[in-house]
């Protein structure tokens, strides 16, 4: 209580600017007249009277200084005078100011960018009902030869879903989505849109615990093969209906069909992915025969866990019902098990690692930031020695000259941190607009915890930079400056010594940076220039959807698809073009098991040989210039009605046809195929359906055969064939005018697309990594300049006595080269451990390439003999004589 | 010789406010002058010392203080207790009464006593 009032007192003092200096004043002098009085009335001469009430009183400014810090908050003024004087002092030499704050803002925004991007990600819990609960439900194949291609974590296939639903009880509920995209319409001939979508089955929303933001959710009854409910997110919602809530009831048209709109989701609603536009129900428009495949797996299933039951069990019951459901369908590619992880894992799983390798590098680039601020502040404070110690001698404390110079490094720090946070908010909307794999459920945006975060950096960093060079630079030795002659020097010796190991450290974390930076950048290359298998020079491709109600027959779709292929190949500086389904880099697009009709039954409990599906048209391989190698390429008569052939990759005729002719072989193909058995007709050469994987077992459908529904034109063009695409996009307009286009690129873009994140992740570790470099050298440079400085006499006398100019040169080329050689030696042997954070994001190279690690010592090497070339050089030009007489 | 004494932290805000309760209204220099004269001399206490712990004091609520005219048509900072005040006289009083005792009790122990 009274140290409340006290403080509350204290307060009100300080904030009002309260000084009861002139009460104190009056109240001596009276206190002082009236001992006087009193003494003279004792007898005392007036002289020797007013002495004595003065040595009974006792020291004046004692007293008053006592007074003071009765009055006030003594400690924050003594800040905020420090901070005053840090201020002039920093303003006094604004070149040092600016290049420390700005290296202060660049790390701190970098860091706490990634900060944002990691918290968002991984550390901020989704925005569902209890999403502790929430997991993901995959089926687990045993095989461990599988677990590289991620079968260890499958899609689920349907029917297991419902088996798991209807037979276990481990779980509340358990829910199920699948991807889907629809061509867009309105109902008067609004313009075409091709939209993403995932139809989830009814109680996805309600086990997440979303509400409609306008409307309702999915019902039971809506969740059929008929059901034609649609949900928009917000993103659609706004964008192409403009916020109008009078859109729930009306109908739109997917596909061609009409769709009842019944809600829209709230606009932080943003899962899986924040380019989701609608929701459809999960059995609509799927046959119940499609449902019931327990091979067919393209679902995601999401369960929320019962509070009184634990995972395992719960798991365990729904690895039961797959076991029995693998053992019913031996030769069929079912899973014998499940796995399961969090929700907010499995939407952070692509990203976690780059995120902490990320983090990692910025943490670094922090670390040697601050080691530069802190050994730019080790050489003005050799500056101030002087005055430092003139106030040590007048007996200021050590803290207090630990606390003056400390403000000094946290001006810079706050300076450059709200710069750096400034900068972080640009920084974090580039990324999340970069980087396409961050899962966007949480929304990623700066809060409050960001900001304490950030507050916490820059104290960190002011406390990191600042308390070396303070501490070094008061304590015993401060007086010894003052004794010391200008001559001698000596007492910088520690300092100098400790710059060193700063300047150590700071090269240390620079190795270790460039390292991982050189790995990840050597398997982005070795990505880059992998042979797809394909030429990818030229070649552009535009996919399309033929909508089921317009095109429902093949033969339409046909002359759609061969009326187009003409139009295009007529055009000027076109070379080649086909039509497929998707193109080599571009990812797969599904796979199936098989069986070969000339071999022997595959007994139960083996596995049936699984194979990537694709089409080609005849001209496809050639347009791509993929080699054939056996047999024949398609011919317009491969086409629906004419007897089903297909093209396989070598690497099927070699895995599955060891040794033996696969030409006029059959194969049974499971769900994609239909019941009818394809005859091999052509061998061709393997292509990479992704970057970074290895080759699968292809099957190649004819493009003309069956009824897809739509397909990727695939153009090679003579010239830059982004020239063309307006072009070629005019042909497909003069022939049905509502065929919306999709994915307009190059294959090269497709490419780099699929790379983008090993780019991404790449390119800035380099970033960081080169920023740090520079760091690095500007510090050695600065380490040896104050050395030759501090040195002149010495060297002056060395050169008096004959020493020659290269050899005081090397003298100090030696001096400045030995902490980046120990720096050097410390960083490569950590970084041999830190490789092993990189390891598994790198493609074809060796953690301890030795390319780049000599790469990186020579030249960090090269850039640290420069670094301290200059000063070295200078040094070599120091005329003696004034060397001398300056002293 | 008599040693004289320095005072103890805290003792010469609980000596301020008994003289203040007993007493009444003072300044500072008669309040610095009864507290010598009280303590016989006993004590070491340069005057100026008290000025800071009328002024906590004060920022404490424990006292409160005004101009006034003193007797010799002096103006003068008039020291005084207020109801916190005298509250906190008697718990600081009572505390105190409570130390002294449980020392004196320790001082009187006998080895016999604790057989």
């Amino acid at each position: 209580m009274r140290v409340m009032r006290r403080l509350i007192a204290r307060i009100r003092n300080f904030a009002t600017g309260h000084h009861g200096d002139e009460r104190l004043r009056e109240e001596m002098g009276q206190h002082l007249a009236m001992q006087t009085e009193e003494n003279i009335r004792t007898g005392m001469a007036p002289e020797e009277a007013r002495r004595q009430a003065r040595l009974q009183f006792g020291a004046v400014e004692t007293i008053r200084e006592r007074y003071r810090a009765e009055e006030s908050l003594q400690i924050i003024e003594a800040l905020l005078r420090d901070m005053r004087i840090s201020g002039r002092t920093l303003l006094r030499s604004p070149g040092f100011s600016i290049i420390a704050i700005l290296v202060m803002a660049l790390c701190i925004g970098a860091t706490t960018s990634l900060f944002t991007v990691m918290r968002s990600v991984l550390l901020r819990p989704l925005p569902f009902r209890d999403p502790d609960q929430l997991v993901m439900i995959y089926e687990h194949f045993r095989d461990p030869s599988k677990n590289a291609q991620q079968f260890n974590y499958n899609s689920v296939a349907p029917a297991d879903f419902y088996d798991w639903r209807a037979q276990t009880h481990g779980f509340e509920d358990m829910a199920v989505w699948r991807w889907w995209q629809y061509n867009l319409t309105g109902q008067h001939g609004e313009l075409p849109e091709l939209v993403s979508a995932r139809a989830g089955s009814w109680n996805l929303f309600p086990l997440l615990g979303v509400q409609a933001a306008i409307g309702r959710t999915f019902t039971e009854n809506e969740d059929r093969a008929d059901g034609a409910a649609v949900m928009l997110t917000w993103n659609i919602f706004e964008r192409r209906f403009g916020g109008d809530a009078s859109i729930v009831g009306k109908q739109i048209h997917l596909d061609g069909k009409p769709y009842t709109v019944i809600g829209v989701l709230p606009r932080w609603f943003t899962y899986p992915d924040a380019k989701v536009q609608i929701w459809v129900p999960y059995a609509s428009g799927m046959s119940p025969e499609l449902l019931g495949y327990h091979d067919h797996h393209f679902s995601y299933v999401v369960a929320r866990l019962r509070p009184e039951v634990s995972l395992a069990n719960a798991l365990s019951q729904v690895g039961a019902v797959q076991y029995r459901s693998h053992m019913r369908y031996l030769n069929d590619p079912v899973a014998e098990d499940v796995v399961s992880r969090t929700l907010s894992k499995d939407l952070a799983k692509d990203v976690t690692k780059p995120l902490v390798v990320l983090l990692g590098a910025v943490a670094c680039m922090l670390l040697i930031g601050c080691l530069n601020v802190a050994n730019l502040l080790v050489a003005r404070s050799a500056a101030r020695q002087k005055e430092i110690s003139i106030r040590s001698a007048l007996g200021a404390q050590r803290v207090t000259l630990i606390r003056a110079q400390l403000m000094e490094s946290l001006l810079i720090s706050i300076a450059g941190g709200a710069a750096g946070v400034m900068l972080s908010l640009a920084a974090t909307r580039w990324l999340v607009n970069t980087w396409k794999d961050l899962p966007s459920a949480q929304g990623i945006h700066v809060d409050a915890v960001v900001m304490i975060f950030a507050c916490g950096l820059v104290f960190a960093a002011a406390l990191l930079a600042g308390l070396l060079p303070a501490i070094s630079s008061t304590g015993k030795r401060a007086i010894a400056a003052l004794q010391a002659s200008a001559r001698s020097g000596t007492g910088s010796q520690a300092r100098t010594a400790l710059r060193k190991s700063l300047l150590t450290i700071e090269i240390a974390a620079t190795v270790v940076l460039l390292i991982s930076a050189g790995l990840l950048l050597k398997s982005f290359w070795r990505l880059r220039t992998t042979d797809v298998g394909c030429v990818t020079e030229n070649v552009l491709t535009i996919s399309y959807n033929l909508p089921a109600k317009k095109y429902e027959t093949p033969e339409k779709a046909n002359a759609f698809n061969e009326g187009l292929l003409e139009r295009v190949r007529n055009l000027p500086g076109i070379r080649a073009a086909g039509l497929g389904f998707l193109v080599p880099g571009a990812g797969p697009m599904g796979d199936d098991a098989f069986t070969i009709r000339e071999h022997p039954a595959i007994p139960p409990g083996q596995e049936l040989p699984v194979a990537l599906y694709a089409r080609a048209d005849p001209d496809f391989f050639t347009t791509l210039q993929i080699p054939l190698l056996n047999g024949r390429f398609f011919t317009k008569d491969d086409r629906a009605g004419h007897p089903e052939t297909v093209i396989v990759s070598r690497q099927l005729a070699q895995q599955y046809l060891p040794g033996e002719n696969p030409l006029g072989k059959h194969l049974h193909v499971g769900a994609v195929g239909g019941d009818a058995n394809y005859e091999i007709v052509g061998v061709v050469a393997d292509t990479l359906y992704q970057v970074g994987k290895p080759s699968e077992a292809t099957i190649y459908f004819p493009a003309l055969g069956g009824n897809p529904l739509g397909g990727m034109l695939v153009v090679r063009t003579a010239s830059d064939p982004l020239a063309f695409s307006v072009l070629v996009q005019k042909q497909i307009a003069a022939l049905d005018p509502e065929m919306p286009v999709r994915d307009v690129f190059t294959l090269q873009q497709i490419i780099e697309r699929s790379l983008g994140n090993a780019s991404l992740s790449a390119s800035l570790v380099l970033a960081f990594a080169v920023l740090s470099l520079m760091l690095a050298s500007v510090g050695l440079y600065g380490v040896l300049s104050y050395l030759t400085t501090q040195r002149t006499g010495e060297i002056g006398i060395r050169i008096a006595l004959g020493a020659q100019r290269d050899q005081v040169m090397r003298l100090m080329l030696g001096d400045g080269m030995r902490p980046a050689l120990y720096g050097l030696a410390l960083g490569l042997a950590a970084s041999a451990g830190a490789v092993r954070l990189v390891q598994s994001m790198l493609y074809e190279t060796q953690p301890l390439d030795p390319a780049i690690f000599t790469g990186v010592a020579t030249t960090l090497l090269a850039v640290a003999a420069l670094a301290c070339m200059i000063p070295a050089w200078r040094a070599s030009r120091i005329d003696p004589m004034q060397a001398l007489r300056s002293e | 010789m008599k040693q004289k004494k320095d005072v103890q932290q805290g003792t010469l805000a609980l000596m301020v406010l008994k003289t203040l309760d007993v007493l009444g209204p003072l300044h500072g220099y008669a309040v610095a002058r009864r507290i010598e004269q009280i303590s016989g001399d006993l004590l070491s206490v340069n005057q100026g010392t008290l000025y800071p712990v009328l002024l906590r004091l004060e920022q404490e609520g424990a006292i409160a203080s005004d101009w006034a005219t003193s007797d010799n048509n002096r103006r003068a900072r008039f020291y005084r207790l207020t109801r916190t005040g005298h509250k906190l006289l008697e718990t600081e009083k009572h505390d105190w009464e409570q130390t002294a005792e449980i020392i004196a009790r320790f001082f009187e122990v006998k080895a016999e006593d604790l057989a």
